[in-house]
């Protein structure tokens, strides 16, 4: 299935756009999502260890099963206030 | 300027100046005999470095939904009578403020503590970043524990 990740900051800036999408397995994990978005955009490379995935607005897990209809995010370490 | 969107309920993000005065008359009350008013002001000097202005982004729903939270769990924690947060997005220069907090409480601890909670939280949990803008033309995002900076 194909996946939509929006992008932000830092990990904005590396890729040049604000969302990427990408090819990731079916019933795929946060943890899957993360290898395919390493293989897919290496601009992410420094940013991606440090970053959550958030699934639906939430902060989600490695284990988190993502879906054709999540609305996923990539957040590198915020800096609000 | 007034930021009168900004004191919407569930409007926690705002492009303009944050009305300061405004969000202090919503939080008095008869009720409280303490206010307690954050404000995190875009600093000049960090590490030697000039900055001009810092920008923000946020990932808007996601934020929205965080600091409405925020909110609701301090009224949880600490029996408050007001508490809002609005926080400013884009450009932010020198001096002016990119967050506000107000907690207003029957007494000053619990407006203190709750307030000094929610900043923390805030810097902790909420997905929006900021860039500074050097004084030399050069920017760079503030990424705690990914470029070096604490603040």
């Amino acid at each position: 299935m194909r996946v939509r990740v929006k992008l932000f900051a830092v990990a904005r800036e590396s890729a040049g756009q604000g969302d990427v999408e990408i090819a990731v397995p079916d019933g795929a994990t946060v943890a899957q999502l993360r290898q395919a978005l390493a293989a897919a955009v290496p601009a992410l490379a420094d940013v991606l260890p440090h970053a959550l995935l958030a699934v639906d607005a939430q902060f989600a897990d490695d284990t988190t099963i993502v879906t054709e209809q999540s609305e996923l995010a990539l957040i590198p370490p915020v800096s609000g206030g | 300027m007034k930021a009168a969107r900004g004191l919407a309920p569930m409007n926690h993000l705002t492009d303009q100046p944050i009305d300061t005065e405004a969000l202090v008359a919503r939080a008095t009350s008869p009720e409280a005999g303490a206010v307690v008013l954050f404000l995190g002001t875009t600093r000049e000097m960090t590490g030697g470095r000039q900055t001009v202005a810092l920008d923000y982004e946020a990932y808007h729903e996601m934020a929205e939904q965080k600091l409405a939270g925020l909110e609701a769990e301090a009224r949880e924690r600490w029996p408050l009578v007001q508490c809002m947060i609005v926080h400013r997005l884009g450009r932010v220069p020198v001096g002016e403020a990119s967050v506000a907090i107000v907690v207003s409480a029957p007494h000053r601890r619990e407006a203190f503590d709750a307030g000094q909670w929610l900043i923390d939280t805030l810097k902790r949990d909420v997905p929006i970043w900021k860039r500074e803008q050097w004084a030399d033309g050069s920017t760079e995002w503030v990424h705690p524990g990914l470029t070096q900076k604490t603040d």
